[in-house]
């Protein structure tokens, strides 16, 4: 399928989405879907780098959190109840991705040249740092935290947090678009052998670095959009919260899980591991839920490294894509492992 | 006369060891060189340096006249320096035609040639039907053997459409015939213009290759000649007879 | 910002102290990155892990947090023996210690952590010991002696670890394994044994730092992560597995935060780390006696 017309079924889809959740006219499920959009936008800004590249990346809190904390430095820029009618979301995602963009180029050129074990260390360096910058910085609310003052209902959607169910639905299937496209352009054919040996890629003339560069900005600039419009989901920012481990540990987890080779598995990962999520921490703690979620993610890291989408390859071996998922693979061709009735595979 | 490649009094350590002791050699364009040595001489580590995989310390590297230290590896691929891994390194992920994909969408066309997506699978398949590889065009380099994914590393690099190519051991472990065919090959793509450096244990092959041989042992230069002449240099057969 | 000289002296005496300190801290993963080359990001949680057993010895049974941990070094040398082995198996044979290494540490760090907020709640636990009130006055300059203890045992640690790696067949088996595992195997020696060995011990040491840490401080669930910065900022300034380095990066490392702390404020500590981490990896990322 060519990429707009991707792009035009997933915003349809989106909409069925939300129209659904509009006719069951209560609230809970928009607060709810809100986090599951969320997660898959991060998760899927994640997996470009991460899962394409092989770079991973720790401080998906902080690119998160700088999205955030510029919502929050406008919205006290401008003065505490105009801003919900001049700055749409829209806007405040542009900005909170352009600052995590920076920040995220910063970042690669100092430590892209190295070695991926020291951008993972520096990555989670970062976060840490950042938090200090924040807790720092009383124009932004310091240790004490940020409020924000939403409206209460917008025009033609009812309550405030449809119109950011909407935005932020907006922004995944912008996100996927994102993804498969790279995938199937020579952008993500780059990634992959800089994923699989950075050496031999520069030796066939990939600019490593600049690709490097490319992944880091986007990944970043997504993560901060994803962040943008959360101060007016949760109305108080507190940085211990927006800087917490969870975030990091959901980015990475999530596509793991899922599968890192292709922009499905993201999306699979979120949906399952948020839903999961919400469901212990309402029934059992949300502390327990953190441990159960580490546990799965040591879990299927040793046990299946390629996600569950890599199960599902697996069981269906006879189809044999190959893991780019772009060219299929010649079952035919001497010793693949073939199902005794599968038909052969025309190359695409 | 214009020389393709000249490396000039090029030296590399690895913290104390010294793996380059001011090497010097010029390359002319459509040269057949030979280059060979005992394990461990620096052959490999004078490709790296050459290439940009790795940076020497000592010396200089001049291509087509213009000084490369300090361009980066992919930068020298696009102006047509092109190399085949030892050890072979292939792209895991991806299948071989995809492969040799690689050079055609980022060097080929770094250079302002743009081909449809057709020609490059066309070229893409033409290039493993060279090295006998056609067959195993959608497969996995894990299902390869040694010696073909050898195969597959030359192809990469010839995909890059070099003006100088670098084989380093392209020939360990092939069958009598199979040497012969990328002697072939080597020797039609320098009759195409693409001057070729040829890294090899195989004698015979190097002798039947080269129009020049050097020979390197402990990172220095002791030969550099006709091959006739090198063979019979009494300290190369020193090196070898006393290894 | 109040400048006097007094406060300076004092506040490059403590960053020392803690330098000593840090370097006990950041000893387990020169062995594990620096010379292992495995990104072990878990290691502060293994320290507070060692904080959280001296602690409750402490409590409940009134022993010295130093010589628990000093018993305890044992189990947690077979805790880090058996990590590696899953380590092994799962990742670095089918070399995938990148992504999914690096994932697995990862989890390994939530999970420790989260459990010690389960069993123990978010509230600052702290020991008690004779030492830990006093404070030596020498003229002008304070010595807290629940810094300098801690600080003292370190550089023995520091020493002894020297020792080991320069002296005993082990230790230089250790060093062999992460330039030229082949030769090893020639040598009728298992490399991956080797590597178990030393990674038992880089996480033996967590015992210690745990019992150290908290003596200078209470700790909670969460300081582990202000270490992580911190621990490989120093694994990295001192060059990579060289424990001389080590000590001379952690002191340095201390004595600026100390300064840092002292006229700008102690909330700033984690950037001076993180800062130092950039700034090496910019400019000389072999590290001040790099390989």
């Amino acid at each position: 399928m060519r990429t707009i017309p991707f792009f035009l079924i997933s915003l349809a889809i989106a909409g069925l989405v939300f129209i659904a959740a509009f006719a069951l006219d209560n609230d809970y499920y928009f607060f709810a879907g809100y986090v599951v959009l969320q997660y898959i936008v991060l998760s899927t800004a994640w997996n470009i780098l991460g899962g394409y590249c092989g770079y991973v990346n720790f401080g998906t809190a902080a690119f998160f959190a700088l999205g955030a904390y510029s919502t929050v430095t406008i919205y006290n820029l401008i003065g505490n109840n105009e801003l919900p009618h001049v700055i749409p979301i829209p806007v405040l995602m542009l900005v909170g991705g352009v600052v995590s963009g920076i920040v995220g180029f910063g970042m690669g050129y100092l430590t892209l040249r190295l070695r991926g074990a020291f951008f993972s260390i520096a990555t989670l360096a970062l976060a840490v740092v950042l938090e200090t910058l924040v807790v720092n910085w009383d124009f932004v609310g310091g240790s004490r935290g940020a409020f924000i003052i939403r409206p209460e209902n917008m025009p033609v959607l009812g309550s405030y947090v449809r119109y950011l169910f909407l935005m932020m639905a907006l922004l995944t299937v912008c996100s996927l678009t994102i993804a498969r496209l790279i995938e199937r352009s020579r952008l993500g054919y780059g990634f992959a052998t800089i994923r699989d040996d950075e050496l031999a890629a520069e030796a066939s003339g990939v600019p490593t670095l600049r690709l490097k560069l490319i992944a880091t900005t986007l990944s970043g600039a997504l993560m901060g959009m994803a962040g943008a419009p959360y101060p007016y989901y949760i109305g108080y920012l507190q940085p211990d919260s927006t800087f917490a481990l969870d975030y990091a540990v959901n980015a990475i987890a999530m596509p793991l899980i899922g599968g890192t080779t292709s922009w499905v598995g993201p999306l699979i990962g979120a949906v399952l591991l948020d839903s999961l999520q919400q469901i212990i921490t309402v029934t059992i703690s949300s502390a327990v839920n953190l441990l159960i979620v580490g546990c799965i993610l040591v879990a299927f890291v040793i046990i299946a490294p390629n996600g569950i989408l890599g199960l599902v390859h697996k069981y269906l071996q006879h189809r044999g894509d190959d893991f780019v998922g772009r060219r299929k693979v010649d079952p035919d061709a001497p010793g693949a492992a073939t199902d005794v009735g599968a038909a052969p595979e025309a190359p695409s | 006369m214009s020389e393709l490649l000249e490396v000039d009094n090029l030296g590399k350590r690895f913290g104390g060891f010294v793996a380059l002791d001011g090497i010097s050699l010029s390359v002319p364009a459509g040269e057949r060189l030979g280059l060979i040595g005992p394990n461990g001489s620096g052959k490999s580590t004078l490709v790296n340096c050459i290439c940009g995989t790795l940076r020497n310390e000592q010396g200089s590297v001049r291509f087509e006249g213009r000084p490369v230290d300090g361009v980066p590896a992919h930068q020298r691929t696009h102006l047509g320096l092109a190399r085949s891994f030892q050890l072979p390194r292939p792209f895991v992920s991806l299948s071989l035609v995809d492969n040799i994909r690689i050079p055609l969408l980022y060097t080929v066309s770094a250079r302002g040639t743009h081909h449809t997506a057709d020609y490059i699978e066309d070229h893409c398949h033409g290039l493993l039907r060279e090295v006998g590889l056609e067959a195993k065009a959608r497969r996995l380099p894990r299902d390869l053997t040694q010696v073909e994914m050898r195969k597959l590393e030359l192809a990469r690099a010839m995909a890059a459409e070099p003006k100088l190519l670098i084989a380093d051991e392209a020939m360990a472990g092939l069958t009598h015939s199979e040497i012969e065919d990328i002697l072939a090959l080597l020797v039609r793509l320098n009759e195409q213009g693409v001057t070729v450096i040829l890294i090899e244990h195989i004698m015979s092959a190097v002798m039947s290759f080269s129009r020049r041989l050097v020979v390197l042992v402990s990172g220095r230069k002791i030969a550099d000649g006709r091959p006739e002449d090198v063979m019979r240099d009494p300290e190369v057969e020193r090196a070898y007879l006393g290894q | 910002m109040i400048f006097s000289f007094d406060l300076l002296i004092n506040a490059i005496i403590s960053g020392i102290l803690i330098g000593g300190f840090y370097a006990a801290v950041t000893s387990g993963v020169s062995l594990s990155f620096g010379i292992l080359d495995i990104v072990n990001i878990a290691h502060p949680a293994f320290i507070i892990l060692g904080s959280y057993i001296a602690y409750i010895v402490n409590a409940d049974l009134g022993f010295d947090p130093i010589l628990t941990s000093i018993v305890m070094m044992p189990a947690f040398y077979l805790l880090g023996t058996a990590i590696y082995q899953v380590f092994y198996i799962s990742f670095e044979k089918r070399g995938q210690e990148s992504l999914r290494g690096l994932a697995f540490f990862f989890g390994l760090l939530f999970i420790t952590e989260v459990s010690l907020v389960l069993y123990f709640g978010v509230d600052y636990r702290y020991v008690n010991a004779p030492y830990i009130g006093p404070t030596w006055h020498f003229g002008t300059v304070d010595v807290p002696l629940r810094i300098m203890v801690p600080c003292l045992v370190s550089l023995m640690l520091m020493a002894g670890l020297q020792l080991l790696l320069t002296r005993t067949f082990i230790g230089r088996a250790i060093m062999a394994v992460a330039q030229d595992q082949l030769a090893l195997r020639l040598m009728s020696v298992d490399p991956i044994r080797i590597k178990r060995i030393a990674f038992g011990i880089s996480i033996a040491t967590a015992s210690l730092a745990g019992a150290f840490l908290i003596i200078i401080q209470p700790v909670e669930p969460s300081v582990g992560r202000d270490y992580i910065g911190r621990i490989f900022a120093i694994c990295v300034l001192g060059g990579m597995g060289s424990l001389p380095g080590t000590v001379i990066a952690a002191i340095l490392v201390g004595v600026v935060e100390s300064l840092t702390s002292t006229f700008y404020g102690p909330s700033w500590a984690p950037a001076v780390s993180f800062g130092f981490l950039l700034l090496t990896l910019a400019v000389r990322p072999a590290g001040l006696l790099g390989r």
